[in-house]
């Protein structure tokens, strides 16, 4: 999940609120972040049941404007932008040239402005690649890195969109994937998302850095305790959480030699629209991928973690586990695997090599848990 | 780290070794149970098995980890914790209790000399 940085750690405007909570802070892409404050399982079973409260500040926050800003996000992401309605949000790729993934974010239309979401890993990278597409496309607009000067935190489960209608009224009627903006206690000017990374119904919301601390309070960080309506939970439980939903994790099942054809992402990519990436996907989609992400049931309760080998029943090495975990609602060894194409039918027996021992496995339809 | 018993001896991998008479128990400490979070697996020996002192005798996997288990000390598995496959977690909540995995009958008790007293343990883990 990490990766070896050098200087200090960058911290979330929320840092202060995860000390004072006793986390477990780690090293996050270069970040300083919490991941867990009791534990990975209380924490995932919190936001099942109830509602938990993440810091999810480090992802990227960008800001697009001006009159080429469509056209450039068209070139740019897999999704067809021009078609989005201001209040709407839309999950997309950033493909190289190859059609590997530089990046999965969330596009969101605001009358004037695109906002995107990206990975924190993958913020600098972007950028990079942004400037230099603009520069070869002569594109006018402009556009923003806002992370350092907002914070961003999800609220997430069964019982967030009542609790969170007391205090920002629109919530309730914001569609799945829609966004609005507004200020709260005439004070905080904030922008809410309909969607989140967990399974679960829930809110994303945009605040200016400096009212963090102040927010997290307002936002239930307070009243933190056994049997309180939403409680911390931190990037263990994010990743338990996200993977029993089926949602990819850069660096896991995308990266810049995964296409998302492949990855099942195929919906979120208009093969119709020109973009780069573009022809190397619909070359992709026309022969079909040669190999697929899939879903994995494995017996018992041994893990198969990432680069695990996937073999078929008569011990061929034909995949390779990108993630896995013992999914704390679901009561099962769980994992996502890229396989050969040829094995990739729902029902179909494979193993996993866990050291040598080969653990029986069967490929199941993604979601793992899908909320009620 | 306190709490950390020091009626037991450690290797710098984590495992404590508790004797009685000819019999020693092994654990993980609670530091170990900590960074390890949830755990949701212990791979256990069977009872008779042997090992020579640093020899790897199971296997433990949590929600964020899999780590393999030795023992400081050369003996015959005269018990194992099966507890612990119904209830893996009990490693978390009780490591120097409920949460013991193997009792071995020393076969050389050569091995003991060279475990960590309790203070050295936390010095060497950075405590």
């Amino acid at each position: 999940m990490s990766s070896p940085t050098t200087g200090p750690l960058k911290r979330t405007p929320f840092y202060d609120f995860h000390v004072a909570k006793n986390a477990k802070m780690v090293d996050f892409t270069g970040w300083e972040m919490p991941i867990l404050y009791r534990s990975i399982v209380d924490e995932h079973e919190q936001t099942r049941k109830s509602g938990g409260i993440f810091d999810v500040s480090h992802m990227g926050r960008l800001a697009f404007s001006g009159k080429d800003a469509i056209k450039f996000l068209d070139h740019v992401l897999t999704r067809n932008c021009a078609a989005m309605l201001p209040g709407q949000s839309r999950y997309s790729l950033v493909c190289n040239e190859a059609g590997g993934t530089l990046d999965d974010v969330i596009i969101s239309r605001d009358q004037k402005n695109w906002i995107m979401v990206c990975n924190a890993s993958n913020r600098e990278k972007l950028m990079a690649h942004f400037h230099a597409a603009r520069k070869a496309g002569d594109f006018d607009f402009e556009f923003a890195d806002n992370t350092a000067s907002t914070a961003m935190v999800a609220l997430q489960g069964p019982k967030v969109i009542d609790r969170m209608s007391e205090i920002l009224p629109g919530v309730r009627d914001l569609k799945r994937y829609g966004f609005e903006s507004g200020t709260l206690m005439m004070l905080i000017k904030y922008t809410v998302f309909r969607s989140g990374y967990t399974g679960e119904d829930g809110i994303e919301l945009v605040i200016p850095a400096k009212l963090a601390p102040m927010a997290i309070k307002l936002l239930g960080g307070k009243e933190d305790k056994e049997g309180a309506t939403l409680r911390p939970a931190g990037l263990g439980a994010r990743d338990t959480l996200r993977l029993e939903a089926g949602m990819p994790l850069y660096g896991h099942e995308l990266n810049e030699t995964t296409d998302p054809i492949s990855a099942g992402l195929g919906w979120a990519v208009d093969l119709n629209k020109a973009f780069i990436g573009a022809a190397a996907l619909r070359k992709i989609a026309e022969n079909g991928p040669a190999r697929k992400l899939v879903g994995l049931e494995v017996e018992g309760k041994r893990i198969a973690r990432q680069d695990t080998p996937v073999v078929s029943t008569d011990g061929k090495v034909i995949g390779i586990v990108t993630s896995g975990t013992l999914g704390p609602t679901v009561q099962k060894s769980i994992a996502m695997a890229y396989v050969d194409a040829a094995y990739t039918d729902v029902g179909t027996r494979l193993g996993v090599d866990l050291k040598g021992t080969i653990n029986p496995a069967t490929i199941v339809k993604l979601p793992f848990y899908k909320r009620a | 780290m306190s709490d950390t018993p020091s009626d037991r001896k450690y290797l710098q991998t984590h495992e404590w070794h508790q004797t009685h008479g000819d019999t020693v128990t092994l654990g993980i400490s609670q530091f170990a149970a900590d960074e390890l979070t949830d755990v949701t697996y212990v791979s256990l020996p069977k009872v008779g098995q042997t090992f020579k002192a640093g020899d790897r005798f199971g296997e433990i996997e949590s929600v964020k980890a899999t780590s393999d288990l030795y023992t400081g000390v050369a003996g015959t598995v005269t018990e194992v914790n099966t507890t612990l496959d119904s209830d893996p977690a009990l490693v978390n909540r009780e490591p120097y209790t409920g949460g013991w995995m193997v009792k071995l009958k020393v076969t050389d008790p050569a091995g003991l000399e060279a475990l960590l007293a309790v203070d050295e343990y936390l010095k060497r883990i950075g405590h």
